[in-house]
């Protein structure tokens, strides 16, 4: 069984106007998503901005009102209350915000922000407490001098960090990564990253990693989900998205990534204006009427694409002869 | 290369910042060309001074506060020694700039094309239709597809690279010789970040501009520049063509950099993270290797005490004599990356 199984997840904001102020139309920024996240795996949700993959995020810790669908943990869909209340599931699901900085209360110090949701969740002595934190503190490198120190005192990358410990603090099943690293230097970046791996290694701890950069996620992720206009266009493993994707969206993403080899400088933008021209031309092919993605149909076990049936299978003929 | 003349001569430029009374050099001894038609890069981690430098060739620095040293020669100008009223003449119509966010350095109340046309109004003597004939040339340059609905708007109607394009219509408005551009696609998707880039380049070969691009992402470097010069703790430290660069890196923190990238080949590996951290400007080291407490295991002996520039031939350039034997600690011995 799945860590936690999203079922045809929709959240709509609504748009009000007129005299009366009524809802006239609504904001579809999450339409009907699926995908199940298994326990010990890292879970990429990939999009550009605007695409709802923070809202489906804020949806499973709780933060979103969701219109309809249900997100199953432990057998009981958590999107309501008292459902998330019995369960203890705020305890198991914890978030690493992509600002350190207004994430961290400024006026309180590292050891109070880290104690946070121990204390709201765990009843420990203060020597308890303590030891705890310090070590979090450990585990994310960083020294025990932090304890006294506010937010501002730290870099990027140690604030980060400080949001990570505060995540791992009650030993979560699941963590929602929301840009974790986007804000962050490269080498800073690398810092973070393995810090997360190697908490998912100790602790067997679940990310859902929403990001927008591909070059990341493919190093962070085991199964990935991409996003576009509140819709799933393609999910599958590692694998799958990156060395046979099927979707003009996805290929368009990948295509954009910018390429480190400065010999192929030439080809890459070529092939980049090539898929560029695709998916100006040739929208009524791969989305809808009204411009939205297709329903996801399997296309092997673990790759789907929001394609009709005939036309996903058009298209993996035609990259299979290429590649032969 | 040399057939193309310099027209931007930076000579050992230096500014430091006062901060409780002492000054403290964000960017020392600054050397750099920049030729027509090629794109330099500049690439560092934050608090390196790669905008430090942008902002001190373009003289946006209060002079009470800060203090700059050296020249920069722009056609026989040496911008450094101009009054606020000299650089106005340069700001706009010769050098153009593109900040990273493009929602600020736009004003709100004000529409697209009053602000493309402002720039005009300092630097040409156009008639009123003169420059709104050049306001829908730009949008159009810049690849906006309905530059007439666009003109009218305001910036808040426009999505962020939309705005980003505005603000590069509005660098080259004057056809400047020099843009500098401080990290025009951090903002953005990748998507439109490729857009915005290819845009660029496109400007640079019509206008035969020289473009300085500040940034900190190794992948729009590697896509973009001519030229890349690395900067680290206020010094560059090594510099020469993009191939150089990138496919045979020297200097430590070069390959540093290069290696905590994500890869593809090794992607369930642990990435490379470099030791210790950037120092902040009072603590920043003044003499020997400024990276070299990055790479403790690295003896003494290696560095020079007073690390220089060395000319390793076509243009390639490094700081420091600890390239030659450098090694990652995981590979000693062992193969050279």
């Amino acid at each position: 069984m799945s860590l936690i199984e999203i079922k045809n997840l929709e959240v709509h904001y609504p748009i009000r106007s007129g005299f009366w102020n009524r809802v006239t139309d609504s904001v579809k920024a999450v339409d009907g998503i699926s995908f199940n996240i298994e326990a010990g795996e890292t879970y990429g949700l990939v999009g550009e901005s605007g695409s709802g993959k923070s809202t489906t995020g804020k949806s499973v810790v709780g933060l979103e009102k969701v219109t309809s669908g249900s997100i199953m943990y432990q057998g009981k869909d958590i999107t309501k209350k008292k459902n998330r209340e019995a369960l203890d599931y705020n305890h198991d699901v914890q978030m690493i915000f992509q600002d350190s900085l207004s994430s961290l209360n400024p006026r309180k110090r590292i050891e109070d922000i880290i104690a946070e949701p121990l204390r709201n969740f765990e009843h420990l002595s203060k020597d308890e407490e303590k030891l705890r934190v310090l070590q979090l503190l450990d585990i994310v490198g960083l020294d025990a001098d932090a304890l006294y120190k506010y937010p501002h005192q730290f870099s990027g990358g140690q604030r980060q960090r400080i949001g990570v410990a505060r995540a791992v603090a009650t030993n979560p099943k699941l963590i929602i990564a929301d840009e974790p690293v986007s804000a962050l230097d490269l080498s800073v970046q690398a810092q973070v990253l393995n810090f997360m791996k190697k908490i998912q290694r100790e602790f067997g701890i679940s990310y859902l990693f929403i990001s927008h950069d591909l070059g990341v996620v493919r190093h962070m992720c085991n199964n990935i989900a991409i996003m576009n206009r509140g819709r799933l266009v393609e999910i599958g493993t590692r694998d799958d998205i990156y060395n046979h994707p099927i979707h003009i969206y996805t290929k368009r993403l990948l295509a954009a990534i910018p390429e480190t080899n400065v010999n192929s400088r030439a080809e890459h933008r070529a092939s980049r204006l090539a898929v560029e021209e695709i998916y100006q031309k040739q929208q009524d092919k791969y989305y809808d009427k009204d411009g939205l993605a297709y329903p996801l149909v399997p296309i092997s076990p673990t790759h789907s694409v929001a394609l009709p049936q005939d036309v996903a299978q058009e298209i993996i003929k035609q990259e299979g002869e290429v590649q032969a | 290369m040399e057939t193309t003349s310099n027209f931007l001569n930076i000579k050992d430029v230096s500014t430091a910042f006062k901060i409780n009374g002492k000054y403290y050099d964000a960017i020392s001894h600054v050397n750099l060309e920049v030729n027509h038609d090629e794109i330099l890069a500049i690439v560092g981690e934050s608090g390196c001074g790669k905008s430090t430098l942008a902002t001190t060739i373009m003289g946006l620095h209060n002079p009470a506060e800060t203090k700059i040293t050296g020249t920069v020669d722009f056609e026989g100008t040496d911008l450094l020694k101009l009054d606020e009223k000299g650089y106005n003449k340069f700001r706009g119509s010769k050098i153009g700039m593109i900040f990273q966010d493009p929602l600020s350095a736009l004003n709100p109340l004000k529409r697209v094309e009053a602000q493309i046309s402002e720039v005009m109004d300092y630097h040409t003597d156009f008639t009123a239709e003169q420059k709104h004939d050049r306001v829908m040339e730009l949008l159009d340059q810049v690849g906006i597809d309905n530059p007439k609905r666009t003109a009218r708007q305001f910036p808040h109607e426009l999505s962020g690279g939309m705005r980003q394009r505005v603000i590069i219509a509005i660098a080259i408005a004057c056809k400047p010789d020099l843009i500098i551009a401080d990290e025009p696609t951090t903002a953005l998707d990748v998507t439109i970040q490729a857009q915005i880039l290819d845009v660029l380049r496109d400007i640079q070969k019509e206008n035969h501009a020289g473009i300085i691009l500040i940034t900190h992402d190794l992948g729009v470097v590697a896509e973009t520049a001519d030229r890349v010069a690395v900067m680290y703790a206020g010094q560059i430290v090594e510099e020469g063509s993009a191939e150089q660069i990138f496919n045979s890196p020297k200097h430590p923190y070069t390959r540093s950099l290069l290696r905590s990238m994500p890869q593809i080949d090794k992607q369930d590996d642990d990435l490379y993270v470099i030791q210790g951290n950037v120092p902040s400007l009072q603590k920043m080291p003044t003499t020997g290797d400024r990276f070299a407490p990055r790479t403790p295991w690295v003896p003494a002996s290696e560095h020079e005490a007073d690390p220089k520039m060395h000319d390793l031939g076509d243009g390639h350039e490094v700081r420091c004599t600890c390239y030659k034997n450098f090694e990652f600690p995981d590979q000693q011995g062992g193969v050279k990356s």
